[in-house]
Formats: structure tokens, C-alpha cells, sequence
């Protein structure tokens, strides 16, 4: 029953979708996390830069961001991010089209933990004499960190099911293999069933050990 | 001016601030100037790529409004069949009975967990295999499959979220008054979380709308973005035209739906007659993110 998956390579497929998830992750919390900077920052223009980023992007389907490095960067504007052939390219575009999708909900998480810190306690800090980077590295940030952790784990979760869209560009990651293992075998039921299970084994055991250290260190107020 | 993170500036700050601002001005413009020497190196600026846009309406009536209404129309049927499902199912995972409430929480926090491009693939193989349905119309029901199947999970969430998130001492005073569980629900809860889910039910469209676009681009169905790829075929190589048409058409739609939604959203808290509880678009956030164990409640109902 079990046959076929020999033709195929199944763990090749998910550690391409754990790949995409890991370097997309770390991209767009550095990326996001500038533009977090940049919204709840000082300079006004830098502010609307950061709005108008996080407004425009949110409402883009990832699959049209993720088709047009394919279509726009690559084969019309001719980007290869230095890479030389196909699979290796559009590994590198799905990175970048899922970095600069995820780091807009990113920012929000980590705004939205800036946001749960009271004003009072800044005051209070400033009340104290301490000055602004005191005030900011020893009680706003510990706290909106702390509280982003959740929001955070939320953004990962989706992003690695959102890596599956990477197969719009010919990936092979998870759901390729799925589409490919369909068309050749009729075991329908059973292949579904495994690449299902291949996600809840990727994204329910993250979400249950992030979201438990959410909770465990969470501010409690 | 002041925030949680800087206090009202003084001169040096100002100064300060004028300095960022030019430095980040500069870098914006060499941006814009790398974008469009780029494009205009590879000849995408040419009126002739982006005229069928602008002039006629061929483009318009032929790709465009054809495929947002298979856009609209798949978002729309996976809404409408998704809400009775996730109410049920969110209904379910609140029951006193274990032996409803548990095999209801497995389906929910399964397909929470499963990409919907997963799911869209499922059926469509499903469709083509056990079913009649002819092949043209195949990949709708897919989409729309997929759609409801994710989407239902999460508005049973939201509902859920929405009946949890009102006040304790409504559901003490039906008891009190002697009302059954099942007139508790339907009386009491039921209608005033409607009420408190609205703005994240328009929130989840936004989600479903953008998850349409993976039909497009996977399983052939023909909405938006689908027929950005055929223009950019037909009127000779527009991709960046077709794209740029397109991205601003999901995001006008998009924008409108979030609009709506926290607009409804403020209204709602400000009424006086509710209980003040709301969900909003940060609650559908948590959910769509298959977290277990419901979304964290940020405001203190």
C-alpha cells in the first residue's frame, strides 16, 4: 500500500517546505522589524513609509506577490538574486516574495505588542530621570517583547502554511509533490492523508510549545 | 507629540529628525530611480504595454471583469456555505458533552492546521474522481471546497471567540431566570455575539478573497489573477501592466473590506446598547494562525 512512496522523495519535499519556512522566517523578522522601527518612530515621513507598506502588502494575495517574482522579477526584469539555474532561483524568489509578505504582519505583531504597554509606564520611567534609551531598553522593549511572543508564533504558524504557495512557481516543496503524487498514483485518500499529517506535525507541535512560552512569559497585568 | 516609546521633542531631537528624514528621502528616491531605470531598460514603460488599460475597454470587459466576478463569486459561495458549518462547529466545541465537544475541537484544530492550497488540491482530485462534476467546473468547486473546509474551522473559532467574549453575568442572568441551555444559546448568546463577530467575519473575507488567487494560479480556475497571465499573453509580454492592474484591483477590494470591517468595528464599541464586546481584525489574525487554544483576549472584556 505503502509502495509507491518509494518513487518518491517525501522528506526531500518537507525539508524544501522546513527550508523555505526557516529562511522566510528569519528574513521577514528582520525586515518586519524595521518597519515596526519605522511605524511607531519619531520621523513622519518614515511613519507613512511604513504605513503605506504594511496596508499595501496585507492586501495583496501572496500568490500574486509570489507569481510576479517569477513572471515580473525573473523572467521579464530578468533578476536571478545570483543564481545560476531554475530550481535554485525560484527557491530564492519564493524566499523573497514570502519575506516581503510575512514582514508586514510581523511589524503588526510587534507593534501590536508596543501597543499593550500602558504609556504610563514610560512616564513613570521618565518621571524617574531615565533617559530615552534607559526608558526604552530597560522598560518599554523587555515588555512589548514579552507580549509579542504570541502574535508572533501566530505569524510563524501561517507562514509555514503559507510556503505551500511557493508551488505556484514550480518549488518542489510539499504540496508539488502532492499535486505530482495525485496525478501519477490513484491513491488519492492515503497521499492527502500524509501530507496533511506532515503539517500538523509542523505546525501544531510549534504552535503548542510557542504557545505556551507566549503564555509563560507574558506580562500579566 | 508624545507615545509610549519618545516624548514630546525638544530641538535637538527635531534636528535630529529633519536629518533622518532627507537621509530616508534620498534612499526612497534611489529606489524609485533603480525601479524605473529598470523597467525602462527592459522596455516595460512603453505606452503600448500599458495602453489596453487605459484606452478601450476590451481589456476590461474580456479578462479583467470575468475574472473578479469568478473571484467574487468563489469567495462569496465558500462565505455563505462556510458560516452554517463553522456556527455549528463552534457551537459544538462549546457543548457540556464531551462526546460533541471533543470530535468537533479535532476537526476544527485539523483543518486549522492544513494549508488551503492542500485542501484546494484535495478536491479537486476528489471532484475528478468520485464525482460527475464536468471538468470546466471542477476547479470552482475545488476552490470553493477548500475555502470551506479551511475557513469553516475558522469561523467556528470566531464564533466561538464571540460567545466566550461576552460578559459572564449574561449567561448567569438566563440561568436565573430559568431559561435551558439550548434558550440560553439561542436567546441570549447566539445574538449578541453575532453582533460582537461581525467585524471579524468581514475580516475573514479579506483572507478568502486573497486565498482565491491560489485557485488562479494552481488548479486553472480562472479569477483575477489567472487572467493577469492570459493578458500578459495576449497583449505581448505586459507583465508588469497586468500585474500592477491586478495587484491595485485586490488591493482596492481588500482595502474596502478591512475599511468596512473597522469601521463596524468602532461603531460597535461605541454603542451603548451592546456589551461591549467585540472581535476585531487582530482576533482573526490569532485564529487564522491555527493557535491552540482560541485567541488571546488583548482588551479585558
Amino acid at each position: 500500500m505503502f509502495d509507491f512512496l518509494e518513487d518518491y522523495d517525501l522528506l526531500g519535499a518537507f525539508w524544501t517546505t522546513v527550508q523555505l519556512a526557516v529562511l522566510s522566517a528569519v528574513g521577514s523578522l528582520i525586515w518586519g522589524t524595521l518597519l515596526a522601527a519605522m511605524r511607531v518612530g519619531p520621523v513622519p515621513l518614515m511613519r507613512g513609509f511604513g504605513t503605506a507598506y504594511v496596508n499595501t502588502v496585507r492586501n495583496i494575495p501572496l500568490t500574486v506577490i509570489i507569481l510576479f517574482t517569477s513572471l515580473g522579477l525573473n523572467q521579464t526584469l530578468g533578476i536571478s538574486l545570483g543564481a545560476d539555474d531554475f530550481e535554485t532561483i525560484n527557491f530564492r524568489l519564493a524566499v523573497l516574495g514570502l519575506i516581503l509578505y510575512t514582514s508586514a504582519f510581523v511589524c503588526e505583531a510587534l507593534r501590536s505588542g508596543i501597543n499593550t504597554v500602558p504609556v504610563g509606564q514610560a512616564e513613570a520611567a521618565r518621571a524617574l530621570g531615565l533617559s530615552f534609551n534607559q526608558v526604552l531598553g530597560l522598560v518599554v522593549l523587555p515588555q512589548a517583547f514579552r507580549s509579542s511572543v504570541g502574535p508572533l508564533a501566530n505569524v510563524l504558524i501561517a507562514l509555514i502554511k503559507n510556503t505551500t504557495v511557493a508551488a505556484a512557481i514550480g518549488v518542489a516543496e510539499a504540496a508539488l509533490l502532492m499535486k505530482e503524487m495525485i496525478e501519477n498514483e490513484a491513491q488519492l485518500l492515503l497521499i492527502s492523508a500524509i501530507i496533511a499529517f506532515g503539517f500538523v506535525v509542523l505546525t501544531l507541535p510549534t504552535g503548542l510549545f510557542l504557545g505556551w512560552v507566549g503564555k509563560k512569559v507574558a506580562v500579566k497585568r | 507629540m508624545s507615545s509610549v516609546l519618545y516624548d514630546a521633542q525638544g530641538p535637538r531631537a527635531k534636528r535630529r529628525n529633519v536629518i533622518f528624514t532627507v537621509v530616508f528621502l534620498l534612499a526612497l528616491a534611489a529606489l524609485l530611480w533603480w525601479v524605473f531605470s529598470t523597467l525602462d531598460d527592459k522596455g516595460q514603460l512603453e505606452w503600448a504595454l500599458w495602453k489596453p488599460f487605459f484606452t478601450g475597454t476590451e481589456a476590461w470587459t474580456t479578462y479583467i471583469w470575468p475574472g473578479l466576478q469568478n473571484t467574487l463569486k468563489a469567495a462569496v459561495l465558500a462565505v455563505i456555505i462556510a458560516l452554517p458549518l463553522g456556527a455549528v462547529l463552534g457551537i459544538a466545541r462549546l457543548s457540556d458533552h464531551a462526546w460533541v465537544r471533543v470530535p468537533a475541537g479535532i476537526v476544527v484544530e485539523f483543518f486549522r492546521a492544513i494549508p488551503v492550497l492542500v485542501l484546494m488540491i484535495f478536491g479537486l482530485a476528489l471532484f475528478a474522481e468520485y464525482t460527475d462534476v464536468s471538468s470546466d467546473d471542477r476547479p470552482l468547486y475545488a476552490v470553493v471546497t477548500g475555502l470551506v473546509l479551511y475557513n469553516a474551522s475558522v469561523l467556528a473559532e470566531i464564533v466561538r471567540a464571540g460567545i466566550l467574549s461576552l460578559p459572564k453575568g449574561q449567561s448567569e442572568a438566563a440561568m436565573a431566570i430559568g431559561l435551558r441551555k439550548n434558550q440560553l444559546m439561542r436567546l441570549v448568546l447566539l445574538p449578541q455575539a453575532v453582533t460582537a463577530m461581525l467585524p471579524a467575519i468581514v475580516s475573514q473575507l479579506v483572507v478568502i478573497v486573497k486565498d482565491t488567487a491560489l485557485g488562479g494560479a494552481v488548479l486553472t480556475f480562472p479569477e483575477l489573477l489567472a487572467s493577469a497571465n492570459t493578458m500578459s499573453g495576449y497583449y505581448g509580454a505586459n507583465v508588469i501592466a497586468s500585474f500592477t492592474v491586478v495587484a491595485v484591483l485586490f488591493i482596492a477590494l481588500n482595502f474596502a473590506l478591512t475599511s468596512f470591517a473597522s469601521w463596524l468595528e468602532a461603531r460597535l464599541r461605541r454603542s451603548k446598547r451592546s456589551t461591549g464586546a467585540v472581535l476585531g481584525a487582530e482576533d482573526v489574525d490569532d485564529i487564522n494562525a491555527a493557535e491552540v487554544g482560541g485567541p488571546h483576549k488583548t482588551d479585558g472584556v
